[in-house]
């Protein structure tokens, strides 16, 4: 494979069925699938002569609340031989279950740990499915846009009970968040306010 | 009468001087040898990606510094080249020679740290206390260039924030005259010592398709033997104008990753001096007054520089709406930022990949089988930093 409109066609022609868009943008192929084709897509990525994609650099995920498919699944892949990078995505629903990645690459448990951790996307037949960065007992998801920059609750010691206990947070000043995308238009607030009483007038 | 044996489930850290910060490993043992290693990450977890999909994307870059803190500029470099591939702006010549100088000072502390405490561990005291005397040297450069030792906050989309002061091209010319003494001196005391190689050699041995497989990058991969560095195969920046060596280890245990970054500690010497030798006088950001602020003199005189820079520190830039994965390799690693943009002055989404996550992952893989001894031995040629590991 000596250019990446070469690769791009040939995984096109190979996986027929299985793709859904290919695009080439900033020397790196951005590629849409269903989720039913993860496994069969990342094994020929990662086994067929031409590819060669064997290395998996991190799986996140996309947070999008107001669509109805609302997270984004993303695999980075890169390819040492041929030296090209994958971005492999799909949409799914809030609560689908997705295939793990962990049987055709080690490196996926950890990674999908944090995606579970950090967004509550569940893996089916994921070995060891716990939370990772958070802390033990944690609740929510904090990389969701709904969750609050704040968070839920804060830790402290209680004199009384002689032991770490939890609490919702309390702030002194609640948490401010600038509206400075037009400084000249006035902030979101003054607009919703003028705009009523345009209504009313 | 039999015997019951039981396993031993030992407990390490999370405040351990050998774990290189805040790790909880969990190890079952069967007599010294260890049958299973779980670590417990996330006690440094302060939520780096959630605060920066809250700030603008100047305000973004100090999390950065924060994240692996012992070569900071390293990280700032990803995040500003993913920002100008989207904006699609030219870094100035110059501005590319100083980025790519801290970043190879970024390599020389943060390799000395590793080398020097992977040293400590393993018993020998007399590399880290070497070895950090320089390392203030160089901090003292970032100190003039940035104003602070650690948390720089110095590169820029479009550039750095400021021209290097007076004097500090010729003190880190000075620098990299004396400093291949110091690595003389430090192979002296290691490289061949018989207790340095006991500890070290053919322990945590990774095969080259395990590397693959576990996503290793950096070190980690090209002790193994993988030839492979982003400077070299995917060059960014400058890095395709100056020359150097990729130092590649053989058998991937813990003794050739020292060597490895023994060797690439005086590759970074030799890049230094070419960026000094090659660095001309000129500018050291984009001139596009939407991305980079205007110098004071100018706010004084123009009421257009004041409105860019009263623009620029409250609303920040607009970046179009994409979608990048941009690496960098960085003293660990391979050091990634997934970046997306919804044409706004906040990124939507921007997702780190730290070397460091999927190199401690493979603990159990590395350490099964050895003795408990080793398990320092292991965790400090993985080159560890909480910072970036938890994020």
């Amino acid at each position: 494979m000596n250019n990446l409109i070469d690769l791009e066609k040939k995984i096109n022609s190979e996986l027929t069925t299985k793709i859904n868009k290919t695009s080439i943008k900033h020397n790196q192929i951005y590629i849409e699938i269903d989720k039913e084709d993860l496994i069969d897509v990342v094994l020929f990525l990662k086994t067929n002569k031409d590819t060669k994609f064997r290395q998996l650099i991190d799986i996140t995920v996309v947070d999008y609340p107001e669509e109805i498919q609302r997270f984004k699944i993303v695999y980075l892949f890169l390819s040492h031989e041929f030296n090209y990078r994958i971005i492999l995505s799909y949409f799914i629903n809030e609560n689908e279950l997705i295939s793990s990645l962990t049987s055709v690459f080690p490196s996926a448990n950890w990674m999908e740990r944090e995606v579970f951790d950090m967004y509550g996307v569940n893996f089916k037949d994921h070995p060891d499915l716990r939370r990772i960065l958070t802390d033990y007992g944690f609740e929510g998801h904090p990389l969701r846009k709904d969750f609050p920059l704040t968070g839920n609750s804060e830790v402290r010691y209680s004199e009384e009970k002689k032991k770490v206990i939890k609490e919702p947070v309390k702030l002194e000043q609640n948490y401010r968040n600038f509206d400075y995308e037009s400084p000249w238009e006035g902030t979101k607030y003054i607009k919703e306010i003028s705009e009523t009483n345009d209504k009313k007038n | 009468m039999t015997k019951k044996i039981k396993n031993l489930n030992l407990n390490f850290g999370p405040q351990h001087p050998a774990a290189h910060g805040v790790l909880r490993l969990i190890l079952e043992l069967d007599g010294e040898v260890v049958e299973k290693a779980d670590p417990h990450i996330g006690l440094l977890h302060r939520g780096t990606e959630k605060l920066i999909e809250n700030k603008t994307y100047m305000q973004a870059v100090p999390y950065f510094d924060r994240l692996d803190y012992v070569a900071p500029m390293n990280q700032e470099h990803a995040f500003a080249l993913a920002i100008e591939k989207i904006l699609d702006i030219d870094v100035p010549i110059r501005a590319q020679y100083i980025r790519v100088m801290f970043c190879e000072i970024g390599r020389i502390l943060s390799h000395i740290l590793n080398v020097t405490t992977q040293a400590l561990d393993v018993g020998a005291l007399t590399p880290s206390l070497w070895g950090f005397e320089e390392r203030e040297t160089l901090m003292t450069f970032y100190e003039r260039a940035s104003g602070s030792r650690l948390h720089a906050n110095y590169f820029r989309a479009g550039g750095v924030h400021q021209d290097l002061p007076a004097g500090l091209e010729n003190d880190i010319a000075k620098f990299c005259e004396t400093f291949p003494k110091i690595i003389n001196d430090l192979e002296n005391l290691l490289t061949d010592n018989r207790i340095f190689k006991q500890r070290n050699v053919d322990i945590g041995v990774v095969t080259k398709d395990d590397a693959l497989d576990y996503s290793f990058s950096g070190v980690m991969i090209r002790g193994s033997g993988v030839p492979w560095d982003l400077r070299k195969s995917q060059p960014y920046d400058c890095y395709n104008q100056l020359e150097f060596k990729i130092p590649v280890g053989k058998n991937g245990d813990c003794y050739d990753r020292y060597l490895c970054r023994i060797e690439e500690m005086k590759e970074s010497v030799s890049i230094i001096k070419q960026c000094l030798s090659k660095m001309e006088k000129g500018p050291i950001k984009t001139f596009d007054n939407k991305i980079s602020p205007p110098s004071k003199t100018e706010i004084k005189q123009s009421m257009e520089a004041l409105i860019h820079h009263f623009k620029l520190f409250t609303e920040g830039y607009r970046v179009p709406k994409d979608e990048i994965y941009t690496a960098v390799e960085a003293p660990k690693g391979e050091f990634g930022v997934y970046l997306i943009s919804d044409g706004s002055s906040k990124p939507y989404k921007c997702k780190i990949r730290a070397p460091g996550f999927s190199h401690l992952q493979s603990m159990d893989y590395l350490i099964k089988g050895h003795m408990l001894a080793d398990v320092p031995a292991v965790l400090g040629s993985l080159d560890i930093v909480f910072g970036e590991v938890d994020r």
